[in-house]
């Protein structure tokens, strides 16, 4: 009996162990070749080339080894911790960081099997691992001795407690239509067709639920975090080496997190725009697929480069205005307007 | 009602749609980069770069050591000797130029009576010691040995205005 359970927990911890790695090593190299792309697209944008020099092998390949070059190049520096500042706080915001940016990937439906951990309340864990994000920058920005990082952790920690409240609300939202928290649920309510989604009868929680998103992840044009014309970097301007390397790595992992979960969330996730369409819709373009959730969240990811690439950078004030002056009014109202839509059968769950 | 058109056009994110416009067409332009190893852009005749002494089509060296070049370069970078040659002219022994000095004006070439020292269009040198860079009278000869019709062809062009 006791001979036969011990293997049994150790297989099941070995699975879920290889689930882990199956998600975090994919990820980890679309971060790669996030940071290549953003260098691209920008760089298209401004009417210059990107990087496109670093191959493999004397062939240049568009550059496509460049983001190998520059985690190899960062991982090989030195680490260099500042005079005075608390050692052990320096080297725990990182991982701090980066843990909730890979942790939030565990309830992600990639379609409708394929999810680490299928729990009930998956929307509120996401909702709280994207919050605590903002320790790693707010410890960072104390443990480093320096004023620069200091004022980019208190401008951070503003920002993201302002705008998770716009955040939450625009989830409540999703909440409201779909009935039900846990993420696959949510998209299997949004199946039928393209207008079955949320993001029609949701649209300003939609576009809301975005540009928090963006502000979350300090991204321009809400990085006032890093601002580099004031703060020069912001909370990581102490960081250097590998230890840099991890809060890259953390803000990139975000992105791709957010722009997944407003696919999951607005645009139905896994599920085919094609669902119910006479000819198409018998087809593998009709039936749900990972692929269409890569499709949607890359649309957003894509978003994120263009907006960066667009827009100049909001004055703090212009920031706190527009998360508890604009945003948040409008998600209560529109809450209700999901209310009255829901109760009013306008929009029935699962098309 | 203008506060009501304000507020509309705001909510409806129309400005910054028309940023994001903006960038993406942008996006699809060709791009302004020279992509330089492969590409280059184009010099003028009159480029000055690398230093190079010319010869005469027989193979008689130019320069007389009149050492007007010498005179005149603000940098202070050309040095020479000189001596009589056997036929009894007048020649250089040692003809440095120290490249670090040098401030590519071009007055050398413009003071030179028989068109001996001349900057030609090269751009693409190095050195890797620092002693390389005084060149001497031998490298320079070479150097307008092996540009010659490239140096010509620079100064046929640029003649008229001369």
């Amino acid at each position: 009996m006791m001979l036969d359970m011990i293997p049994d927990v150790i297989l099941d911890l070995a699975w879920i162990v290889i689930k882990i790695v199956a998600i975090i090593l994919p990820m980890t190299v679309a971060v790669a070749y996030f940071t290549y792309a953003e260098r691209r697209v920008i760089g298209f944008m401004q009417v210059r080339m990107g990087p496109n020099r670093v191959g493999i092998l004397g062939f240049k390949l568009w550059g496509l080894a460049q983001p190998f070059a520059d985690v190899f190049k960062l991982l090989m520096k030195e680490i260099i911790l500042p005079d005075n500042s608390n050692k052990f706080l320096f080297l725990l915001a990182p991982m701090l960081a980066i843990a909730p940016a890979f942790a939030a990937w565990a309830v992600i439906p990639f379609n409708d099997f394929l999810v680490l951990a299928d729990i009930n309340a998956g929307l509120l864990y996401i909702l709280a691992m994207t919050s605590l994000g903002v320790y790693g920058v707010i410890i960072a920005g104390w443990a480093s001795n320096s004023k620069y990082a200091f004022l980019g952790a208190m401008r951070s920690a503003a920002q993201i407690v302002s705008y998770e409240i716009a955040m939450g609300f625009a989830l409540i939202g999703v909440l409201v239509l779909s009935g039900t928290l846990n993420l696959s649920g949510i998209v299997q309510a949004q199946s039928g067709g393209i207008f079955d989604w949320f993001w029609l009868p949701l649209l300003p929680l939609f576009v809301i639920y975005f540009v928090s998103g963006v502000a979350e992840t300090n991204r321009a044009p809400f990085d006032v975090a890093e601002g580099e014309s004031e703060i020069v970097a912001g909370f990581h301007v102490e960081y250097s080496g590998a230890a840099f390397a991890v809060f890259f790595l953390a803000e990139y992992a975000n992105m791709i997190l957010i722009s997944v979960l407003t696919a999951l969330l607005f645009l139905g996730g896994w599920l085919s725009p094609f669902q119910g369409v006479p000819v198409l819709g018998d087809t593998f373009l009709g039936s749900g697929s990972i692929f269409w959730l890569f499709a949607k969240s890359s649309i957003f990811m894509f978003l994120f480069l263009w907006l960066r690439a667009t827009f100049p950078r909001y004055r703090y004030d212009q920031i706190m205005r527009l998360g508890w002056k604009v945003f948040l009014p409008i998600t209560i109202v529109w809450v209700m307007v999901a209310a009255l839509m829901a109760v009013l059968g306008i929009v029935v769950k699962g098309g | 009602m203008n506060t009501v058109v304000r507020y509309l056009k705001s909510l409806l994110l129309l400005e910054l749609f028309q940023g994001l416009g903006v960038t993406m067409r942008h996006f699809f332009k060709p791009k302004f980069t020279i992509r330089y190893p492969e590409e280059k852009t184009p010099k003028s005749n009159r480029f000055r770069g690398l230093h190079a002494l010319r010869r005469y089509p027989n193979g008689e060296e130019r320069c007389i050591a009149c050492k007007l070049c010498e005179a005149v370069c603000p940098a202070l970078a050309i040095t020479i000797d000189s001596t009589q040659r056997d036929d009894g002219s007048r020649r250089t022994t040692r003809y440095d130029i120290d490249l670090f000095k040098c401030i590519y004006c071009g007055y050398c070439e413009e003071s030179c009576p028989v068109d001996s020292i001349v900057l030609t269009d090269l751009l693409e040198f190095h050195m890797e010691e620092r002693v390389e860079r005084v060149v001497s009278k031998q490298q320079l000869l070479a150097i307008g040995d092996r540009y010659e019709s490239q140096i010509a062809a620079n100064r046929e062009r640029d003649a008229a205005y001369r």
